[in-house]
């Protein structure tokens, strides 16, 4: 394989877990914060972005922990409990090193940051680079990257639906969540049209 | 510690994971693995067995330990309990039932950080007795099991016109709607549901 297709196959792995298989739409990833911190559109831009950081920080080490320390040493049974650790540890890590050098975007994060390790979104796609058998250390950094911009570009969406949302004369029972979920549905059946795009 | 144990009476701490503090439809927790598996009514029976186990079996330890805890700890020590029994309950799962792994895929090891579990740990569980804890984990188990169940009926019925592989509706009277079993279909039955669940609250406070 030649430079040339490497890298065109990166940018297809990138675009396709941006937008056919984001994690919100098509699996079902981190609907909690997506429900959760919807509302204004600064709100979810910083979570997206929080997300993006650690996601790309948890996919790559625990890519790196499952191929060179438990797949090495048969220790494949200790592999959620690992995974769960890692996330845990990066977020902290995450938060320390914020704290210390950028107070003001620490500031900013506020209570998102150790709530991101409750965030399915992220364990979701460590097992995900698991279970589709990544092999390449340069792809999956590459799509544990994308996972979080196609978190960001969701959740923005939404937050800008929510935001004209608010105006809107919805039925008293389906105000909040039920409308959101709604919302979701159709946005869902949008994302839908993207999915014969690579073959 | 023991006056608040007795004030809890058992039967409310039961009923309350059913209905008025039910996590799916009240309280909206644990919607990742809710909206997923809920294509087809037998993996959703599946996922709420092994949510149902997990809950149980945290919930016990937690209520036994919860006495040493650290305050910064805690959360960290809840994960680790919860993601030692889902690695059992993946690895039962994986020898017993193939085709049901197969089918819930990531979203078993998934309930590692499913809400549901850490909230009844951080909310019941650390400050209750055992039998108030394991009281609730089943309440709440059940709860959410029954949730998972009627948004799975829904959309397998309408999806593909069968339950459990039963026809239910014939081909001849019903045109199956592709759209409910895909991720879309999940999203809006889960919204309408929701909907409906607090208008009948709405009517019984009135």
């Amino acid at each position: 394989m030649t430079l040339m297709d490497t890298v065109t196959a990166l940018i297809l792995g990138f675009i396709s877990i941006v937008l056919i298989n984001n994690l919100v739409f098509s699996k079902f990833l981190g609907i909690c914060p997506y429900l959760g911190v919807s509302g204004r559109i600064d709100m979810a831009f910083g979570m997206g972005l929080a997300v993006t950081f650690v996601v790309t920080m948890a996919g790559t080490l625990t890519w790196l922990i499952d191929h060179l320390v438990l797949m090495k040493f048969g220790l494949e049974v200790t592999r959620y409990v690992c995974f769960i650790l890692v996330i845990a540890g990066a977020v902290q890590l995450v938060e320390m090193y914020l704290r210390k050098f950028f107070p003001s975007l620490y500031e900013s994060f506020g209570i998102f940051l150790p709530l991101i390790t409750t965030n399915c979104a992220i364990l979701g796609l460590c097992l995900f680079l698991n279970l589709w058998e990544i092999d390449n250390f340069v792809r999956a950094v590459v799509l544990s990257f994308g996972a979080g911009i196609g978190f960001t570009m969701a959740i923005c969406i939404m937050a800008g639906i929510r935001e004209n949302l608010e105006l809107a004369d919805i039925p008293k029972s389906l105000k909040g969540a039920p409308i959101t979920l709604i919302t979701a549905g159709l946005l869902a059946l949008a994302f839908m049209g993207f999915a014969g795009m690579i073959k | 510690m023991a006056n608040k144990t007795d004030t809890v009476s058992l039967s409310d701490t039961f009923t309350a994971g059913l209905w008025s503090e039910n996590p799916v439809f009240r309280l909206l927790l644990g919607m990742c693995p809710t909206l997923a598996v809920t294509a087809a009514v037998k993996p959703a029976i599946t996922m709420g067995g092994c949510v149902i186990f997990v809950l149980l079996c945290s919930n016990i330890v937690t209520s036994l330990m919860r006495n040493l805890l650290k305050p910064h700890l805690r959360i960290l020590m809840f994960t680790l309990t919860i993601a030692t029994f889902v690695t059992i309950a993946d690895l039962f799962l994986k020898a017993y039932m193939p085709d049901m792994s197969e089918a819930l895929g990531p979203y078993v090891p998934l309930i590692i950080v499913n809400c549901i579990i850490i909230c009844r740990a951080e909310a019941c569980a650390s400050k209750n007795g055992l039998a108030v804890s394991i009281v609730d984990a089943i309440g709440m188990g059940l709860g959410f099991t029954l949730a998972v169940c009627v948004l799975a009926v829904v959309r397998e019925l309408l999806g593909t016109g069968k339950i459990l592989d039963t026809v239910i509706l014939s081909d001849k009277v019903f045109m199956p709607w592709a759209v409910m079993v895909m991720p879309a279909g999940a999203f809006i039955t889960l919204g309408l549901l929701l909907g409906l669940v607090s208008k009948i609250t709405n009517k019984s406070k009135r």
